[in-house]
């Protein structure tokens, strides 16, 4: 029964090619050094998952924020899990994303053909941060709402377009429920749909070219 | 696969991949669906007396309307809930008056007395019910509901035992 079925979908979806082109695809000796990618991405999709249940009692508005948080914690029953694995889960991603760029780097995995794979890495590694930047501020406690501040104050000292920038993260001259709002729709949407793109993009030239080879003496 | 018996590299990489990840997966899994049905779990339930008014001031033959909110704390929030109903007084016993419950046994809006058509009219779905809370016309699929118990207090107020949903 199950036979048919797989067959009836590998014959219209290929799922055995699939297989073996992306999990089964001859690799170079390498090392466990090469496995902080999947770990990343792993990551991201823990978060995900962590996020979207975070979302069903979490509210993104300065008079109920900071409670709905509380209720998370101490109402639901394994709030404290959920949200645990999110707020550990988002300072391990971008260590976890660090030292996968600092491995590219160190077995000089960025040189050709793989140069475009390592400049969207740097779009990967800079919306990671975006995630942890957005998502710091939606507790909306005393230590999300100062550190807030200074970010998008730090962000106003650029010359020229400070103000506006500032203005633009904050929406207006304070930080205020627009600021918290957009920051929430950010968080859960703009940046991990552009998160979401760039790593299918980087899979993608990943399988294209293989794992590169570990340098050797000669190299 | 290879012939022998013995685990291949492979199959041992295959199972054990499959092991951590449904042990991952379960104690990961089996708490979210906890964390997702939660408020559904709660028990509620708050007992209350609730005053509706002096038996001296209903009269015989006129639905006499009360209503009450309830403050119930859901989740973060305090949400208050308006509830309400006629008591229909029959004779000088207190013990025979008939509390009505005005929430729509279709699909619960709040029916009102209507003095013309001599019946509660629900604005939702044009039921009529009868003065003792009877279907004469409409979607319901029952009488209204009443409030089963009350008592008198002292000073001769009408209350009447209410338990949260
Ligand atoms: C969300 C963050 C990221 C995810 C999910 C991710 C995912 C992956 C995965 C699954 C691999 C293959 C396995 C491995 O070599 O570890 C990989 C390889 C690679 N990554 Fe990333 N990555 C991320 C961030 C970055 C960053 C920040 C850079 C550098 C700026 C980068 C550059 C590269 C390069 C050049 C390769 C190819 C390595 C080779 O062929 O040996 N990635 N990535
Ligand atoms: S709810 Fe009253 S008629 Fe439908």
């Amino acid at each position: 029964m199950w036979k048919t079925v797989y067959n009836w979908l590998d014959e219209r979806i290929g799922l055995n090619d699939l297989y073996t082109n992306i999990l089964d695809r001859p690799e170079p000796k390498t090392s466990w050094w090469n496995t902080l990618g999947s770990a990343s991405m792993f990551l991201f999709i823990f978060q995900g998952l962590t996020g979207i249940f975070l979302t069903v009692y979490y509210t993104p508005s300065p008079d109920h924020a900071y409670d709905s948080i509380n209720y998370i914690m101490e109402g639901v029953a394994f709030g404290w899990l959920i949200r645990g694995i999110h707020h550990w889960g988002a300072t391990l991603m971008v260590i976890l994303v660090f030292i996968h760029m600092l491995r590219v780097f160190y077995t000089a995995s960025f040189k050709y053909p793989r140069e475009l794979t390592w400049l969207i890495g740097i779009g990967l590694f800079l919306t990671t941060l975006g995630m942890g930047f957005t998502g710091y501020l939606l507790p909306w406690n005393q230590k999300s709402f100062w550190a807030t501040t200074v970010g998008t104050q730090i962000a106003g000292t650029v010359p020229f377009l400070g103000e506006f920038i500032l203005k633009a993260l904050r929406g207006g001259p304070d930080l205020s429920a627009l600021t918290l709002q957009r920051f929430f729709s950010a968080h859960i949407w703009i940046i991990p749909a552009i998160l979401a793109a760039l790593i299918g993009i980087h899979l993608f030239l990943i399988i294209k070219h293989g794992e590169s080879h570990w340098p050797q003496k000669e190299d | 696969m290879s012939d022998s018996h013995e685990l291949s590299r492979r199959d041992f990489i295959k199972v054990t991949t499959g092991i951590v990840g449904g042990l991952i997966g379960t104690i990961i899994g089996l708490p979210s669906i906890f964390y997702l049905i939660d408020p559904a779990l709660q028990e509620g339930g708050k007992e209350a007396w609730i005053p509706i008014g002096k038996f001296e001031d209903m009269q015989v033959g006129i639905p006499y309307p009360f209503s009450f909110t309830r403050v119930q704390v859901n989740g973060w929030e305090r949400t208050a809930s308006s509830f309400g109903g006629y008591a229909i007084r029959k004779s000088d016993s207190p013990d025979e008056l008939l509390i009505l419950n005005s929430r729509c046994t279709h699909l619960a809006c709040t029916v009102n007395w209507s003095d013309e058509a001599k019946a509660y009219l629900c604005p939702c779905h044009d039921a009529k019910f009868g003065m003792e809370g009877e279907v004469l016309d409409g979607p319901p699929p029952r009488a209204l509901d009443i409030y089963e118990e009350h008592r008198i207090a002292e000073d001769g107020t009408i209350e009447i035992f209410f338990k949260e949903a």
